[in-house]
């Protein structure tokens, strides 16, 4: 029989950033998580403490989470200073109270970024990424309009690296990392993700310029290249996309400077 | 009584879509635009169906509770998506995905919607390559299939572990596009509370915003649910935890019939329960058993380490049992059976609560490295949970609830007994009978919004006069309202002594137990009186802390629960009625000799379709016999 874990519960006191609203001053208080079993999710850790707070009258942490299982990119807390807490590669709905040891004091913070307001506790609001996919993160490809899916063949090697790039859970660790709070990790992965396909390549040159011009609207810092990003994203994505996001941007802007205009633009979707 | 009129067209049956397609009603391009349409839930059904709308020129506005489409819970789906598209040679047909999905749901679905959905299979996959979708390709660049439960061909097409969010993430590219195009107004954070019915039809619904509380009123002249499945009734499942019924349970309070509620899924291949703090069962996708094999000690009660048990003492139960299938048998067959085995005191690790699933075969046959490219991402995933490697010991699975079949009564135009409310995705009931095959979900909730409501959603539009939709201010719309804002009040107001987890955790128990793998009618009975006395304790004492107007995380929670509660009800009540085994349903009463699931088809070979009658009174049963005019409804056999 392969034991669960014969660990013995153990106590952490718990430093979290409350804060009530958007307008509100924020500040950090400690309470007390008692009786953590180490096979417990962070986010279960948070459950219990917050059933404590209800029962003592105090109003739970908001917290974001929702599926638990690493993919939806909901949760988003800085666990003692990190985006994500300890672990290597995994959301903080993956990280397990085993990381941590009993008498451990954990800190607990929202995301920090300018283009991230807190929405309350440990809640922000990442908007701004969607914003920044509306603005050309897609491929246009009515329903119904598809040709037969295998009429163009794609390298697998393509088609990995894509897969590599798409696998972004949209987070936000990226930018919580980086001292700029740079988007640039998640919009170099969608950019790099669409552009390296065949059926990216007709908007290839508009969405980098349309996904990099809105990103640097909405309030998020410049890329130093120093790779936290990369470091903290739940997914492992390369920052290797950065610099090819770069090259397509660079691309983009010369080739758009010296073609003429079409005398007739338009037509589009909308 | 409602009346179910499922308007199947007639005519043979590989006939009937295209013939539809060309008999109803169209909206002109100019009028399109005149039109309002409501897209609530933006998971792969809601975005599919929200962008191609706007592609088409109707005005959509989409309500989502997340704080963004892309997290919905299609992402999570691991393993892959159905399509009849025969690239292996393997002699793949839509007849044949038609035909193994008919049987895979035990004969409890409709034909026609069945093959409609083989038929359009084909072109969702053409569809999610032209949107930029990574499907695993072979080295030829051509696109790869692997194998999944209950067929014997390969036609399950994949992106590594996470088709789901590949998939989810190209509908979201597509709504995406409409939303900066302007042609979709956007509403994130935003949870639907209430159905808005006028003249018998449903004209809007009632919002709140999860982050300020503002409760809005939203007027339209169609409404489209694609709020995904209630699973989360048992507490602990696969789904996300803010997965919820509140938007299907709103409108069946207002009239929407809610179809064969007791078919829930419970997948066999999930990282076993550890404690009682847990929040949330992992899925281990079903593509593991392609190369992982099933097995169990012969001997109860043996306590020896996996790698101590040799050979002989091993009972590989699904390859003993069904040999033509073995370790793809379907999900519901797989899960009674692992069931059994630990019932009969077989269960491995510490809670005797689990099999293994072992992978030594797998790589002694393959290696390591071509083990960790195919399901790498799953080992790790094991390996945060349990601290335990599978590649040195097998892994412990146990089943868990992860999909329901049960939802909103539609027709063959996925409309419901009211007129102008839509219902897409695992948020009706209409494909998958009494139990889903893997990779079926996916495929079911892009075909309906890529590919089914833009058509058949004009029929009933074209029947509406431009212009003619209610106003937001009309007396049905703001007592809506007052009805949710009373009960935004009743729960803060009661200041009870228990946190909503507690109501949650204790109906997930009455469920498991007593409406989860194996139902009675003693268990089903006990459950009847167990839950109404449940939800008086919840009235008395649920504790909802802070205010209505700003992010109140238990407020949301009480609203989700209140409803689980009664629909918990309906559940067992469905579950009560259906004197028969079916699918997912199944009843120890009946049963043959070998533990297989015994139909009833004269007396339940039918859809049970419920019928709301008010607080407290007992919803009726409606029926809509399932007419098989083209397959016969036999016994399904995986031996």
């Amino acid at each position: 029989m392969v034991a669960a874990s014969t660990l013995k519960t153990f106590s952490v006191t718990l430093r979290v950033w409350r804060q009530a609203g958007p307008a509100a001053a924020g500040g950090f208080v400690d309470y007390p998580a008692k009786d953590i079993s180490p096979d417990m999710s962070f986010l279960e850790m948070l459950d219990v403490v917050n059933d404590e707070l209800t029962a003592k009258g105090i109003e739970p942490i908001a917290f974001a989470h929702d599926c638990r299982e690493g993919i939806c990119g909901t949760c988003s807390c800085t666990i003692n200073g990190k985006p994500h807490g300890p672990g290597k590669g995994v959301a903080t709905c993956q990280t397990y109270m085993r990381s941590f040891s009993d008498g451990d004091t954990i800190v607990v913070e929202p995301f920090r970024a300018r283009a991230f307001p807190v929405v309350k506790d440990l809640v922000t609001d990442r908007a701004a990424f969607d914003k920044i996919q509306q603005s050309g993160g897609f491929i246009t490809a009515r329903a119904g309009s598809a040709p037969d899916a295998n009429a163009l063949p794609i390298p697998k090697g393509d088609a990995d690296l894509a897969m590599d790039a798409a696998q972004c859970i949209g987070c936000g660790a990226c930018v919580a990392a980086c001292k700029n709070a740079s988007a640039m990790l998640f919009v170099s992965a969608k950019v790099g993700h669409l552009g390296l396909l065949p059926q990216g390549q007709a908007e290839r040159d508009r969405r980098v310029l349309a996904m990099v011009n809105t990103m640097d609207t909405l309030g998020f810092g410049s890329c130093t290249n120093q790779y936290e990003c990369s470091a903290a994203c739940p997914k492992l994505i390369s920052h290797d996309f950065i610099a090819r996001m770069n090259r397509d941007y660079l691309t983009a802007s010369l080739r758009s400077a010296f073609k003429p205009a079409p005398a007739n633009t338009g037509g589009g979707a909308a | 009584m409602a009346t179910l009129d499922s308007k199947i067209p007639s005519g043979p049956l590989a006939d009937k879509w295209r013939k539809h397609k060309t008999e109803i009603k169209l909206v002109n391009p100019a009028n399109k635009r005149k039109y309002e349409v409501i897209v609530v839930g933006a998971g792969l059904a809601g975005s599919s169906a929200a962008s191609s709308l706007a592609d088409l020129g109707y005005k959509v506005k989409c309500f989502v509770f997340h704080d963004s489409p892309r997290r919905a819970h299609s992402i999570a789906a691991q393993g892959g998506i159905n399509a009849a598209k025969n690239y292996q040679n393997d002699g793949d047909s839509v007849h044949r995905l038609f035909y193994d999905t008919l049987k895979g749901g035990d004969y409890r679905a409709r034909e026609a919607n069945v093959h409609r959905l083989a038929e359009v299979s084909v072109n969702i996959i053409d569809q999610c390559v032209a949107q930029g979708v990574p499907f695993a390709r072979e080295y030829g660049g051509l696109l790869a299939n692997r194998s999944f439960g209950g067929a014997q061909v390969s036609r399950t097409f994949y992106a590594r572990g996470q088709t789901g969010q590949q998939l989810l993430l190209g509908a979201y590219s597509a709504l995406s596009r409409m939303v900066g195009a302007g042609a979709v107004d956007l509403h994130t954070n935003s949870e639907m509370l209430d159905l808005v019915v006028v003249g018998g039809q449903a004209k809007g619904v009632i919002i709140r915003n999860l982050v300020t509380g503002e409760i809005s009123r939203h007027s339209a002249d169609a409404v489209i649910l694609a709020t995904g499945g209630y699973g989360n009734v048992f507490n602990l499942s696969t789904y996300a935890r803010g997965s919820n019924t509140t938007a299907i349970w709103r409108a069946y309070k207002r009239g929407a019939c809610m179809a064969n509620p007791c078919y829930t899924q419970i997948h066999p291949t999930c990282i076993p329960v550890s404690g009682d703090y847990q929040s949330k069962l992992t899925l281990m996708s079903e593509s593991l058993r392609n190369d992982g094999r099933i097995w169990a000690p012969k001997k109860a009660g043996d306590t020896r380490a996996p790698a101590a048990i040799p050979e002989s003492e091993r009972d590989y139960y699904l390859e003993r049992l069904y040999p033509s299938f073995g370790n793809l048998a379907p999900r519901d067959i797989a899960s009674r059976a692992a069931k059994r085995i630990c019932d009969e005191g077989r269960g491995v690790g510490s809670t005797g609560l689990g099999v293994y699933l072992d992978f030594a075969d797998a790589i002694n046959r393959l290696g390591e490295p071509a083990v960790r490219e195919r399901y790498g991402n799953l080992f790790d995933i094991y390996h945060e949970i349990t601290a335990e490697s599978a590649y040195k010991a097998p892994m412990r699975i146990y089943p868990a609830v992860h999909y329901t079949m049960g939802g909103l009564w539609v027709d063959y135009n996925l409309m419901s007994n009211i007129p102008g409310l839509f219902v897409l995705g695992e948020a009706n009931f209409s494909d998958h009978g009494a139990n889903r095959l893997g990779a079926s979900a996916l495929m079911q909730g892009l075909a309906d919004g890529y590919f089914v409501i833009p058509y058949t959603i004009g029929d009933y539009l074209a029947g509406q006069k431009p212009g003619s939709r209610p106003a937001a201010d009309a007396p049905e719309f703001r007592q809506a309202e007052a009805d949710v804002r009373g009960q935004t009040t009743r729960f803060l107001a009661t200041k009870g002594k228990q946190p909503v987890s507690h109501f949650h955790k204790k109906l997930g128990k009455i469920m498991w137990d007593r409406c989860g793998m194996a139902r009675t009618k003693a268990g089903l009975e006990a459950a009847l009186q167990e839950i109404p006395a449940l939800r008086e304790e919840f009235n008395a004492s649920v504790n909802v802390p802070g205010s209505a107007d700003t992010l109140n995380q238990s407020l949301e929670k009480a609203g989700r629960v209140a409803d689980f509660l009664d629909l918990g009800e309906l559940m067992c009540r469905d579950a009560l009625t259906r004197e028969e085994s079916c699918g997912g349903h199944f009843r120890e009463e009946h049963q043959y000799p070998d533990g297989e699931c015994k139909r009833d088809d004269e007396k339940f070979g039918h859809v049970a379709a419920w019928e709301y009658q008010g607080e407290g009174k007992t919803p009726v049963r409606n029926t809509e016999p399932l007419n098989y005019e083209f397959t016969k409804m036999s016994l399904r056999n995986y031996k």
